[in-house]
């Protein structure tokens, strides 16, 4: 088997005549983080939950770890490490017995388990509340009691639903270091998500749901170039000559749009901040602020909906 | 509620269906056990329970005759200050135990959004929704064993004697029915937490089945009945064939209540002169000497129908919520 721990082809799922699915394929590789992105409805979670067997397929081909979920789900899910969208424990039991119940549905032998059980809580700093009942956690120390069910099970695939909805700022800030934690485990982890760029800073890399396909997978940068066009986009704002003119005699430059007072979005055709910064002083004029533009996720993702919907 | 369409032809699965099955129980066992409700619906029991035993018991103290049954009088008879007996509380009381624990046993792990997250573990549904089941009939067992250990003991201490050996017999196959009978209702009650998401809306169709087969059907019976009877059987008139297919039919439509055939094999056991659970025609009684008790063995064939019927049904039901189960969507 290659280094893919998951391969899809042609997954497809139907309700009824709906495609909820339409034939997509996907590989995940070990030891990455990939990002699912999309609108709601737009099929993450069905993929998600036909990767790990707990729903039907209704076409194509799944491979996890070399097994097939439709047929051999109890060797995926002992594998597998799922964390579901607002996951649930049981309210009157604590942390730790939370944790020992999967213990046992792992069937792992019940002193291997304690110390297993301990390692995964203190990895997510949750060994101080072992012994409180789950009743009384936040939905980010539920989160965390998730992540710590899955490095317990030493998964190899991590699958997390939507993580950090609903979290405030510094809880989902300290679940994403956990998930880059997974990852220096060696887990590949697959996340789906709609905070995009929280998904910026932790994944790999990313594909992007549109109606039940993938309309777009790769690295963030591949990703940008697709939609927003290839070059080098630059922010420059300076005063006290003829800025755009200046900007428009650099060699290489394909495009000045002025944003505002005093300010210029410049796309070249490679890295032309040197030959700005030059131009601009050479004028007489002052530079105030030259920043190159990193192609933003979420700029990728409005623009290509927006186009998706002025081409439907 | 969503279900899955357009499945294709099942591939055979592999793995046992059972596995996990044993934490899924000891887990069930321990809740149930260690809960609030378990203590409320025991407490329910017992008052309910504890009422026609007391009385009976200051009844039976003041039998004179020697009766060889004097133990399972105690769950038979009904006091003279009370309406009904030990065994007509327990047939009201049995279900309403086994709805308390079953009614929410699926659907709570739905809303509780833990149910995705354990079947997420090497698991089958199969085994989460059997563990589930025999934990709730492990509870129930251990709640009627102990109620049936306090009668027990109530009456060695009032009464002052010991039971027979075959009155522990007949005692103990009525704690069996009693199980069967009360996981035929836990079935129904896990039956209806699987078909709807809200506790509450399963908890009032467990409660309504209940009060239909408890006070309705047994009004709706001979209602039926005499819709379908020719008038002269009616008028009492009829000949005799036709008038005992017109109760056999009447018996079978009040057989499809659990509560009536609960109700009945415990007759058959704890009233050892019960001879036939229908009608008697004058050909059965020739040879037989009016009042005598029939050896345990013959009991027990007599009250076999209903005891597989009880157990019988309780599997269809289970079955059925295995099915519905199978085919639910695991996301919330």
């Amino acid at each position: 088997m290659s280094d893919n721990v998951i391969e899809v082809r042609g997954l497809l799922k139907l309700y009824g005549t709906q495609r909820a699915v339409n034939a997509i394929d996907l590989d995940i590789r070990r030891g990455e983080i990939f990002g699912l992105l999309g609108p709601n409805g737009a099929g993450k979670t069905t993929t998600i939950l036909m990767l790990l067997g707990l729903t039907e397929t209704s076409g194509g081909t799944v491979n996890v770890l070399g097994f097939d979920p439709v047929r051999q789900p109890l060797e995926v899910k002992r594998r597998v490490g799922y964390l579901p969208d607002a996951v649930g424990f049981y309210d009157h039991l604590t942390a730790r017995e939370n944790l020992g119940y999967t213990a046992r549905l792992l069937d792992i032998p019940r002193r291997e388990a304690t110390g297993r059980i301990m390692e995964a809580l203190k990895s997510v700093k949750l060994d101080d509340v072992a012994d409180k009942r789950v009743a009384t956690f936040s939905r980010g120390m539920r989160q965390r009691l998730g992540i710590a069910e899955i490095v317990m099970k030493k998964a190899e695939v991590a699958i997390l639903d939507e993580p950090t909805s609903g979290l405030d700022p510094h809880a989902t800030f300290e679940l994403l270091e956990m998930i880059r934690g997974l990852k220096r485990l060696n887990v590949a982890v697959l996340l789906s998500s709609h905070l995009l760029d929280r998904v910026q800073s932790v994944c790999d890399r990313v594909a992007l749901f549109n109606k039940g396909s993938i309309a777009l997978m790769g690295t963030v940068v591949e990703l940008a170039n697709q939609v927003l066009g290839a070059g080098h986009p630059v922010l420059v704002e300076a005063s006290g000559a003829d800025i755009p003119g200046a900007l428009r005699a650099v060699e290489g430059v394909q495009k000045v749009t002025e944003e505002g007072q005093g300010a210029w979005r410049v796309v070249a055709d490679r890295d032309v901040r040197s030959a700005v910064a030059q131009r601009i002083v050479s004028a007489g004029g002052s530079l105030t602020r030259l920043a190159d533009l990193q192609p933003s996720l979420e700029e990728v993702y409005t623009r290509y909906f927006q186009e998706a919907r002025h081409a439907a | 509620m969503p279900r899955e369409v357009g499945q294709r032809s099942a591939a055979r699965r592999e793995g046992s269906p059972f596995t996990g099955l044993g934490p899924v129980f000891m887990k069930e066992f321990a809740d149930h056990l260690s809960s609030a409700r378990m203590m409320v619906l025991m407490l329910f029991v017992l008052a309910f329970g504890a009422l026609p035993v007391g009385l009976s018991l200051q009844e039976l103290r003041n039998v004179t005759e020697s009766d060889p049954f004097l133990f399972l009088r105690i769950f038979t008879s009904s006091p003279q200050r009370m309406p009904f007996s030990f065994m007509s509380s327990l047939t009201l009381v049995i279900p309403l135990l086994a709805i308390g624990l079953g009614f929410d046993s699926v659907n709570s792990e739905f809303n509780r959004r833990t149910l995705s997250r354990v079947l997420s573990q090497p698991i089958y549904r199969d085994a989460l929704l059997l563990g589930k089941f025999l934990g709730g009939l492990a509870t129930l067992a251990v709640a009627l064993v102990a109620l049936w250990l306090i009668v027990l003991g109530a009456g060695l201490i009032l009464l002052g004697v010991p039971p027979r050996g075959v009155e522990v017999a007949r005692g103990l196959g009525f704690l069996a029915v009693a199980i069967a009978y009360g996981g035929a209702w836990l079935a129904i009650a896990m039956l209806f937490s699987v078909i709807f998401r809200s506790t509450a809306t399963s908890a009032l169709c467990s409660l309504g089945l209940w009060l239909f087969f408890t006070i309705l059907w047994p009004q709706i019976v001979p209602i039926l009945v005499l819709s379908v009877t020719p008038t002269d059987v009616a008028m009492g008139m009829g000949r005799l064939d036709q008038t005992l297919a017109v109760i056999e039919f009447q018996s079978m439509l009040e057989r499809l209540s659990p509560n009536t055939l609960f109700a009945e094999s415990v007759i058959g056991l704890l009233n050892p002169e019960t001879r036939t659970l229908g009608p008697m025609i004058p050909a059965q009684m020739r040879g037989a000497i009016m009042g005598a008790p029939l050896p345990f063995d013959q009991s027990v064939l007599l009250i076999w129908p209903q005891v597989t019927g009880l157990v019988a049904g309780m599997i269809v039901v289970f079955a059925a919520a295995y099915v519905i189960f199978q085919r639910e969507e695991v996301r919330a």
